[in-house]
């Protein structure tokens, strides 16, 4: 019968010490957006969505709402969450398919996934500001 | 994805594998992991042809607006949406509790709570949709 290995090599799960690669960035912010997302995003998406089709008075009172910077802000996170969560998930779908699965690659396409989704999330900032 | 079934070896009389498996946990298969990319093509399918339909169509009256949710296919549209959304986010919630909440009775509490607020929220998404 074989004799188990016992395996005591060192380990690090001290999380001021660890330094993430970009994918690891790109991966913990695809989980911190999703949570995000589900905890606040669907709420609000589901009561905006009623709000703005329930009558002309609830539209005309969402969409002012709609306009104080602490909404605004509100907003805006949950704007980068969906965008982030958006290009990360199609990275990884990518990589579903093998596609860009060599380190470079993959490190090229996280940085990508970071610069796109801030980049699309300004530019939605900007016009719905 | 998750945690997989640990064999535990020679557990049996025979030395047969016996899987561990917790009632809490994954469905062990290649479901999930389906359902989870199906999901995520359906929502990304629905937010990118709903936003090349509705940004260049910026400001909305109330009027354009409702219009724009009236014909039945646009609600089934935005229902198949929701529907994708909600099985999306209980599969990534449940991969989050199986990382982060050991404990089974908090992590089975945690998750019926999800459930039942995703049924929720599918329920009011029809309500909403279908009430004008």
């Amino acid at each position: 019968m074989a004799t188990p290995v016992v395996k005591s090599r060192p380990k690090n799960l001290n999380l001021l010490t660890i330094r993430l690669p970009l994918s690891g960035i790109v991966s913990i912010f695809h989980r911190i957006s999703g949570a995000l997302l589900f905890l606040l995003g669907i709420p609000l998406l589901l009561a905006m969505l009623q709000g703005s089709l329930a009558n002309a008075e609830s539209f005309s009172h969402w969409g002012a709402l709609l306009t104080t910077p602490l909404v605004k802000l509100v907003l805006f996170a949950l704007l980068w969450s969906f965008l982030h969560h958006f290009c990360a998930g199609i990275r990884f779908l990518l990589l579903d398919i093998h596609v860009g699965v060599k380190i470079e690659a993959a490190r090229k396409s996280s940085l990508w996934v970071m610069v796109v989704s801030l980049f699309l999330t300004l530019v939605a900032g900007v016009m719905l500001w | 994805m998750g945690h997989g079934g640990k064999p535990i070896p020679n557990a049996g009389s025979g030395g047969d594998a016996v899987v561990n498996r917790i009632a809490v946990g994954a469905h062990y298969g290649l479901k999930d992991w389906l359902v989870q990319r199906v999901s995520a093509v359906v929502m990304a399918v629905y937010s990118v042809g709903f936003a090349l339909c509705v940004l260049p169509r910026m400001p909305y009256g109330f009027d354009s607006w409702r219009a724009l949710f009236a014909p039945a296919w646009s609600k089934i549209a935005a229902l198949l949406f929701i529907a994708a959304l909600l099985v999306h986010a209980w599969i990534g919630v449940r991969d989050i509790f199986m990382d982060y909440i050991k404990p089974m009775g908090i992590r089975l509490t945690l998750q019926i709570g999800v459930i039942l607020a995703l049924l929720v929220y599918g329920l009011w998404a029809i309500t909403i949709l279908w009430s004008f």
